[in-house]
């Protein structure tokens, strides 16, 4: 008897020195990691000492180019979209995410043609955000408009209550998508800004960047409350617009010369 | 008026369960393919990042709004205490409860993630008339059966009228709420107007008589029991007035949309070249769902034959789903007015270049969940109707309305 219940405690000190092991290696590089990510910046929460806007001057806006549009895809993982199979190409362009697209447009009267990217234009009131039923389209502190994915439901009122049909909805099963941009079946998204980015605190946007490496710098990036930002001293220094500006959206995203 | 009694349907049971088996085989296939929608993604709908509602959301909302019109029978009965409808109360609930069930089912399973259902049931945005309404429909829900148990049990006769009377401000409510659905949109020009908001509580009241209507028609054909003149005109003649109502606010939203030069091309668009929709406008909506059942119903002939006036309830019924196509999808494909007074040359994401409106063509998918919700709506109503006493024995002229009999 004393030797059976003896070999049974040995049996039970075994396994649990084996259970606490097994939970500090499942338990500890999750508190390694957390302590690592509490000591990054995107740790700080985003606040409203900034507003995160641009400027488009279409004089500068190149017909035919397209750089921004082929950078925001790269840098969001929108080029990693596959056409579901049995999909006709026509149909796919319909249904495809797209975040920023180039636009032409001419004045009626004057005949006046002007070129420009179209993205969300992170309004400071985003109707988008006012009827989404779960709050899952929202306004950052920093004026960056955005789709939270865990509680979007895809009703999809938010691409029929944009102004600047900036919505996209993702209508096919997602096979590879970026870490930094998660995507989901189901669920709708737009441009963020390269939000990324800004929590990486690195200074500008990818489409703005693709602009300047062409050498048009027709987008300029930047913070509209801090006065000696660049953006806020080009803003000031010229005439511009919002589109749609008839909503009194009061969009982060002007444009010039339209 | 006579004491009513009440009695299950007492339709033959091979017919009964002939007819179970044909709501319930549409059922399942209309939840196949939402299914199948959902397994896949909304790409094997005709669904696009332009035309983001397709045919689930005219199902849905055809049924949503004749939910809270099919209660209006049971209202004029219990809150404007016109004996002649009293005996049809119980019916209008059920009618009312079931086709809400039914478009809700449709709206649901037509969402992204319609799995998520629980984050729209505990996750709210109240600046959202959406989420007002995930309220206003559960709560339907809730006040119609209240409303019921008042009429059907002998211990909440008392309350009947006050819950008729909340009931009625209920759903009052729920089509407005439904109708500033698209109202409250200022994106886009065919919606953006508050006369959305009586146009879908006129909508309502027709909609959900017409099938109000062929439902008891048809129930009280197939065992047997009388409807007399007295309460059939009478709800053809209400039924006339409620088709003329939404004849009145159409005007008004194109008398509107026409006056003010921004929204001109769209009046234009509906009424003269916007291709399909233009047609299911003048032919769907105006003509076939509209002044063709105001015909038959003044016809002196036919406007007294029972399978006419129910021919005329058809046809409401199929302009209604047109109107919502009209409404919901021609709203939709009308190019937004992003540049006013400038005409888009090229666009990365179909922007109505040169005008063009957005391709939509309905899948058989949804089409199918559509007609899973009207099947779903129409199996409720059979349950209910033949395990509860829904039915009144007799609607005939001595036992409703003797009085208009002896004037008569």
């Amino acid at each position: 008897m004393k030797e059976t219940s003896e070999r049974i405690d040995q049996q039970r000190r075994a396994f649990i020195a084996t259970a606490a092991g097994g939970a500090a290696a499942t338990v500890v590089p999750g508190v390694l990691l957390y302590t690592v990510a509490g000591a990054e910046p995107r740790s700080e929460p985003v606040t409203s000492a900034v507003r995160w806007g641009m400027l488009i001057d279409t004089a500068k806006c190149a017909d035919g180019c397209s750089a921004c549009v082929t950078a925001c895809d790269e840098e969001n993982g929108l080029n990693l979209q596959q056409k579901p199979e049995g999909e006709s190409e026509e149909k796919w362009e319909r249904q495809k995410s797209v975040w920023i697209r180039k636009v032409r447009v001419r004045d009626n009267l004057s005949g006046h043609i002007s070129n420009l990217p179209l993205m969300c234009q992170h309004c400071e009131h985003p109707p988008c955000v006012d009827v989404c039923p779960t709050g899952a389209s929202f306004k950052r502190a920093d004026g960056i408009v955005l789709v939270d994915r865990h509680t979007c439901i895809g009703c999809r009122y938010c691409m029929l209550a944009c102004p600047y049909k900036a919505r996209s909805f993702i209508h096919e099963r997602v096979e590879s998508k970026l870490s930094r941009v998660p995507r989901g079946k189901g669920c709708v998204e737009s441009c963020t800004l390269c939000v990324q980015r800004r929590d990486d605190g690195e200074a500008s946007t990818a489409c703005a960047d693709a602009c300047a490496r062409e050498g048009h710098k027709a987008i300029v990036f930047g913070d509209i409350k801090d006065s000696e930002s660049p953006l806020s001293r080009r803003l000031a220094s010229m005439a511009t617009r919002q589109i749609r500006e008839d909503l009194a959206l009061n969009t982060g995203v002007r444009y010039s010369n339209v | 008026m006579k004491r009513i009694v009440y009695r299950e349907w007492s339709v033959a049971p091979h017919r009964y369960w002939a007819l179970l088996g044909i709501l319930a085989a549409v059922a399942g296939v209309g939840g196949l393919a939402a299914l199948y929608m959902e397994h896949e993604g909304h790409w094997v709908t005709g669904m696009t990042n332009q035309v983001m509602w397709g045919v689930p959301h005219v199902f849905a909302v055809f049924l949503i709004v004749a939910a809270s019109g099919a209660l209006n029978v049971a209202s004029i009965g219990s809150v404007f205490g016109k004996i002649i409808y009293k005996p049809l109360g119980r019916l209008s609930g059920l009618v009312a409860a079931a086709l809400l069930v039914g478009g809700l089912l449709v709206l649901v399973l037509d969402l992204g993630r319609p799995e998520r259902l629980i984050v729209a049931m505990t996750t709210y945005n109240f600046r959202s008339i959406f989420a007002w309404n995930i309220f206003l429909y559960t709560g339907f829900l809730a006040v119609v059966l209240a409303y019921l148990w008042t009429m059907m049990e002998h211990k909440g006769n008392p309350y009947t009228k006050h819950a008729g009377f909340f009931a009625m401000v209920w759903r009052l409510t729920l089509t407005t709420g439904t109708g500033s659905i698209f109202g409250f949109l200022v994106a886009r020009q065919a919606y953006d107007t508050a006369v959305l908001a009586p146009m879908f509580i006129a909508m309502s009241f027709s909609y959900g008589l017409a099938i109000f209507m062929l439902v008891l028609m048809f129930t009280f054909d197939q065992d047997g029991r009388p409807i007399g003149q007295a309460v059939l005109y009478r709800l053809k003649n209400l039924l006339a007035i409620f088709i003329g109502g939404v004849l009145f606010f159409v005007l008004v939203y194109f008398i509107t949309k026409l006056y003010m030069a921004k929204n001109t091309g769209l009046a234009l668009f509906y009424l003269l070249d916007g291709g399909i929709y233009t047609a299911v406008f003048w032919v769907g909506w105006i003509l076939a769902g509209s002044l063709v059942p105001l015909g038959i119903i003044f016809h002196p002939v036919r406007g007294k034959d029972p399978r006419w006036i129910a021919a005329a309830c058809g046809l409401v019924i199929l302009g209604g789903l047109a109107s919502m196509y009209v409404i919901i999808i021609g709203g939709e494909a009308f190019p937004m007015q992003l540049f006013p007074d400038q005409t888009i040359l090229a666009s990365g994401f179909f922007d109505g270049v040169g005008g063009a409106p957005a391709h939509y063509a309905p899948s058989l998918w949804e089409v199918l969940l559509g007609l899973g919700g009207v099947a779903v709506a129409m199996l409720i109503t059979a349950v209910g109707l033949r395990v509860l006493q829904f039915l009144p024995e007799s609607l005939d002229d001595q036992t409703v309305d003797p009085d208009a009999l002896a004037k008569a």
